[in-house]
């Protein structure tokens, strides 16, 4: 079979093809739905790296990362709302 | 549905927080076990009055039957929508034809209706865009020919509902009430 | 090569490419909203079968425990709970903006709503 290192190269590459809209834009939505992207994709990653390195401990770093990417997208989606 | 005694919600606290308490230790030593009762019947004190108001009666086996065949349905659903979507991306021509339309739900508690519109954004092409009471706003990436050309507000918002709504609803009626 | 390890590759490679999908599709579209159609629902389900993948391929390894399975798919449920929500929050911010629909757009049933609302107050 393939092997983890591989899948950590493609998944690095669609984060890189995401990160075009962001430097894109044209509107800040636009860049923020990027980001909301790119963190759904980092938590996949972060998964996959504790498999990489064999420690289940890793995985704990995954879920606080999408706990507190969750937090900011909404923060950012209420201020552009003009809620906050 | 009225409000449930004091004991069965904090009971019914009690249970779901060690359920998550199991499921994020994943590990069944008798010492994290028993800590993990203990801060569940610690939290539950001051979390059970904002946490529920059904109590016990949230885990009615029926609820959890249709609860349980709620989830394949729906992660077939799912995986319909993103062959759907790939469809759309990968060809040349991309065809879409986006608009925003209405539907009406026949749910009436708070979370019954978050679920549906959680529903509703993962599956095929449709996503919520603001939810009024019992008006759903929904943003489609291919509006069908029905909805689109319905000749009164009424039958727009009965086509429509029929074809994302109610394929739900019948779960969640049950589940949520 | 075990059983395990075999469908855990698998569902880590289908995760992968609804990955791609999902950057595709946030280059391809035309508006704001349409992007968001195909990415968030795209790298929902990606992230599902990476993440309950790398669950299942774990348990074919030597390291690997039962205990794993049950932690990626705590993350997967809580992926799959909070993404929409997101994207709700988003899409909501993108009209309260005021960035206009695509010139395709056929249908708008929520701007007759707000006039309405804003015409009985």
């Amino acid at each position: 079979m393939i092997g983890v290192n591989v899948y950590l190269v493609l998944i690095a590459i669609a984060l890189l093809l995401s990160m075009y809209r962001v430097f894109r834009g044209p509107t800040t939505v636009d860049r923020l739905v990027a980001v909301d992207i790119m963190t759904t994709i980092t938590a996949g990653l972060m998964v996959l790296f504790a498999l990489y390195y064999k420690r289940m401990i890793f995985l704990d770093v995954a879920l606080v990362y999408a706990v507190l990417a969750f937090g900011g997208v909404i923060a950012f989606a209420r201020y552009l709302e003009g809620g906050i | 549905m009225g409000e449930a005694s004091r004991v069965s919600r904090y009971l019914y606290t009690v249970i779901v927080l060690f359920i998550i308490w199991l499921f994020l230790t994943a590990s069944i030593d008798p010492q994290e076990l028993g800590f993990g009762l203990l801060l569940s019947l610690i939290v539950a004190t001051f979390a059970y009055e904002i946490f529920t108001t059904g109590g016990l009666a949230n885990l009615h086996p029926k609820k959890i039957i249709y609860a349980a065949a709620y989830i394949p349905y729906f992660l077939w659903a799912m995986i319909m929508a993103n062959l759907d979507v790939a469809y759309r991306v990968l060809h040349p021509k991309r065809p879409i034809r986006p608009g925003i339309v209405h539907c009406k739900t026949v749910l009436n508690t708070d979370a019954g209706k978050l679920a549906l519109a959680n529903s509703i954004t993962l599956t095929p092409g449709t996503i919520t865009l603001d939810v009024d009471d019992e008006d759903y706003f929904i943003h489609w990436i291919w509006v069908p020919d029905e909805v689109l050309h319905a000749e009164t507000e009424d039958e727009h918002v009965k086509n429509a509902s029929s074809s994302i709504t109610m394929p739900f609803e019948k779960f969640l009626k049950v589940i949520f009430g | 090569m075990n059983a395990a390890a075999v469908i855990g590759e698998a569902l880590v490679l289908i995760g992968t490419f609804f990955y791609f999908l999902s950057a595709l599709g946030l280059i391809r579209m035309p508006d704001v909203y349409n992007r968001m159609q195909t990415s968030t629902k795209s790298a929902t389900l990606g992230s599902l079968g990476v993440v309950v993948g790398t669950g299942i391929w774990a348990i074919g390894t030597s390291y690997g425990s039962w205990s794993w399975l049950v932690k990626t798919v705590t993350i997967a449920t809580f992926l799959l709970l909070t993404n929409p929500i997101s994207a709700h929050a988003l899409i909501r911010a993108a009209y309260k903006k005021g960035i206009p629909l695509w010139h395709g757009s056929v249908v708008d049933k929520y701007r007759e709503h707000l006039k309405q609302e804003g015409g009985e107050e």
